[in-house]
């Protein structure tokens, strides 16, 4: 099964975000990711979902049904920005820490805590730079990890046609 | 004595006189309480059900009869839970309805207080949309939002949830507005014209076509013109459960009822049609069998107000987003244009076709003078001698799907029943609702003994609310359509499916609830009890039909079978 993400513009209003994940398990869809924000036009969240679904019509329909949602986006990867944030703790001791610290640098992971047994990472970026920075770090061990979800945009390109509340 | 200041409860009864409510259908309890003080001094007639469930479908019956939305309260809790059935059977059969439920204060929200439910969470799968109310200010607006979400595009039920103390706040009234819905946009539209061409062309070259009729026919308002289009068309109409009295049954076009139960003609004819005009449909089931095997031949055109029916089962050639009434229209304008002044198509090979499937498959049965009385033999009786002027209310089972074979309907609104959700329990706080709204109109609720042992209660909110309907209980002892599944499918190994025929004792019970009694268990009997029933006007009538408990409901395509097998009846099993 495809993944697919989704840019929802949804009203700012409580229960908003239960109606729509309520709609995914209603209709038996899988959500792989979701991530939910206020946009910069008071009143309005977006929501960026990453489904498992073959296809994606049905799934944009019953969005669309909801009352609280303005405006469906479906985002090929090819065409959207994508970003997670991630906070890594990674195992090293006096030996290993300065090879730790100075292959997270490479990939522009940012110390945000230190003990005597691990180093703490905060880094974002596209999920592909994510899962690299992982792989990397996987040799020293991983301790402990959590992602956001993943959050997309339009590439600039096709922005014009879609400028947040001007749909 | 000083005034009492205008509060939520105020606002809230304002707002339903304002949306033109005329009546409700409720209970009161805890936290709807402060609703119920106001509307002693409202012109909004409040019909007081036994349970909440009745009075949710009472709302239904009310709004399938007038096409205008329906009005439940109920308090919290389980008055709320009570009323889910309900929201979802209105969801499923898209009726235009509005809840309301109290909720408990809003300091005590969360705390597990006494009758305290996540109404709003509860209802987000079986409503169109839901409010839970935080201000008494926002009551004029969300009322408003109710009735429109609740009315328009496809219609279905909405639910307000109102804490106590918002009901209890100090507020004022203010003329409402829509302002609070920018992402609420209904299609109204009469459909795409290059849609509503290129439908004209497939359908004027068809040399089978047909018209498959849905329910959203009859939420449109538009059987005039679908009279008038398919007329025009020349094109032979089915009609769905949900669609019976969309279409006259006895127009020469007509083919009666598709899918599980319809009859051979409707079914075959949609297996062998090369174009499928379907309006206000969603291709269930139960009228499709086996989607791999449904119309195989046939080229889809797909005229519907909610844009995610369209391809949900059926990928139609043709999709129509709009508003049945308006696009029906449409497509008659087009049609008389593009056809000038050339006859219609005649299509004389097909209507031959179908005239000799109605000659050699018909609808059938065999009524013994001797009895038992057949449930078909009754209702064929019924319409006989009211001349088949009345609204017909019904429950889920055999009892239902004979009731649809067999009345012939004339005209929209007089079919009330519970498709898509198969709400057993329907028809008495159905036909309730119906018979409020239209007090002058003879409304019948035929219901199997198992349906009526759900709900007939509610014959005790008819009498002593003055709702004269009239309801024959077609008693075969049990459950007779999952008994039909067993015999057929389980090897006739019976489980809990019966009833019993001596408990209760319908007359009695009948008599008991301030309603009139009566029995029928010969077939020669059957006019006189008619008779005697259509003469009582002043207070519910209760038949209860002896019927045959081993009569099996045919045609029958079995569940997730080809409709090209079609069991007409014992011979064929």
């Amino acid at each position: 099964m495809s993944q697919h993400t989704l840019s929802v513009i949804v009203e700012d209003k409580p229960g908003v975000l239960a109606r729509v994940s309520a709609m995914f398990s209603n209709r038996a869809f899988n959500i792989h990711s979701l991530a939910v924000g206020p946009t910069h036009v008071p009143g309005r969240s977006h929501i960026t979902v990453v489904v498992d679904a073959p296809e994606l019509e049905q799934l944009k329909k019953q969005l669309h049904k909801l009352v609280n949602v303005i405006k469906v986006t479906e985002l090929a990867s090819s065409d959207a920005l994508e970003s997670e944030v991630m906070i890594a703790r990674i195992s090293c001791d006096s030996t290993n820490r300065g090879e730790v610290g100075d292959t997270a640098g490479l990939f522009g992971a940012r110390m945000i805590d230190l003990s005597t047994d691990s180093i703490t990472f905060e880094l974002a970026g596209t999920p592909e730079h994510l899962g690299s920075f992982l792989e990397h770090m996987r040799p020293y061990g991983v301790i402990d990890l959590v992602k956001s979800g993943r959050v997309a945009m339009k590439k600039l390109s096709d922005m014009a046609r879609t400028v947040v509340g001007q749909s | 004595m000083t005034e009492k200041p205008y509060t939520g409860s105020n606002s809230l009864l304002e707002s339903l006189e304002h949306e033109g409510v005329e009546t409700i259908f409720g209970v009161p309890g805890g936290a709807i309480l402060p609703a119920y003080d106001p509307l002693l001094d409202s012109p909004i007639r409040h019909v007081l059900a036994r349970h909440e469930q009745g009075a949710g479908h009472m709302a239904e019956g009310y709004a399938m009869a007038t096409g205008r939305v329906g009005v439940a309260m109920a308090t919290s809790g389980p008055g709320a839970t009570n009323l889910i059935t309900p929201l979802q059977n209105a969801k499923m059969d898209s009726t235009p309805l509005v809840a309301i439920t109290g909720q408990v204060g809003q300091a005590a929200i969360g705390s597990d207080a006494f009758q305290e439910a996540y109404t709003t969470g509860l209802a987000m799968h079986c409503t169109k949309h839901s409010y839970l109310v935080t201000d008494a200010d926002e009551i004029p607006d969300v009322i408003h939002e109710a009735f429109h979400i609740a009315s328009t595009g496809r219609p279905g039920p909405v639910l307000v949830d109102i804490p106590k103390d918002v009901l209890n706040q100090e507020t004022s009234w203010s003329t409402p507005t829509l302002a609070g819905l920018p992402g609420y946009k209904p299609p109204s539209s009469e459909g795409h014209p290059k849609q509503i061409k290129a439908a004209v062309t497939m359908l004027e070259t068809a040399e089978r076509p047909v018209l498959y009729v849905g329910g959203g026919v009859i939420r449109a308002g538009a059987a005039a013109e679908l009279l008038a289009f398919a007329e025009t068309a020349n094109v032979p109409v089915v009609t769905t459960l949900m669609a019976r009295g969309a279409f006259p049954d006895n127009h020469r076009l007509a083919l009666g009822m598709p899918g599980m139960h319809g009859t051979y003609t409707a079914t075959t004819a949609i297996q062998r049609s090369d174009v499928l005009l379907a309006v206000g449909a969603r291709f269930d089931d139960r009228v499709t069998g086996d989607v791999s095997a449904f119309a195989p031949g046939a080229s889809v055109i797909h005229v519907d107000v909610d844009p995610a029916e369209i391809g949900k089962v059926r990928n139609p050639e043709i999709p129509i987003v709009g508003d049945a009434r308006l696009v029906l229209r449409a497509l008659l304008d087009r049609l008389n244009s593009a056809r000038g002044d050339a006859p219609a198509p005649q299509r004389t090979a097909w209507f031959d076709q179908l005239g000799l499937w109605k000659t050699d498959k018909p609808l059938r049965y065999e009524q013994r003078d001797e009895g038992p009385i057949k449930t078909q033999f009754f209702i064929e009786r019924l319409h006989s001698l009211t001349g088949g002027d009345a609204i017909i209310a019904a429950g889920v089972g055999q009892h239902q799907m004979w009731a649809s074979q067999f009345w012939g309907f004339r005209k929209p609104g007089t079919w009330i029943n519970s498709g898509g959700l198969g709400t057993m329990g329907f028809a008495v706080p159905a036909a309730i609702g119906a018979k409020a709204a239209c007090p002058d109109e003879v409304v019948f609720a035929l219901d199997g003994d198992g349906c009526f042992q759900m709900t007939f209660q509610e014959l005790i909110t008819a009498s002593t609310e003055d709702i004269p309907v009239k309801v024959a209980v077609f008693n075969n002892g049990g459950y007779g359509m999952v008994k039909q599944w067993q015999n057929l499918f389980y090897g006739g190994r019976l489980s809990a499916v019966n009833l019993g025929t001596t408990v209760p004792d319908y007359p009695k019970l009948a008599e008991a609830m301030g309603c009139v009694g009566l029995r029928v268990d010969s077939p020669g009997e059957v006019d006189s009890v008619i008779d005697k029933a259509m003469a009582v006007d002043d207070r519910p009538v209760v038949i209860e039909v002896v019927t045959d408990p081993e009569e099996m409901c045919f045609p029958m395509v079995p569940a997730g079978g080809s409709n090209d097998v079609i069991v007409m009846g014992p011979e064929d099993l």
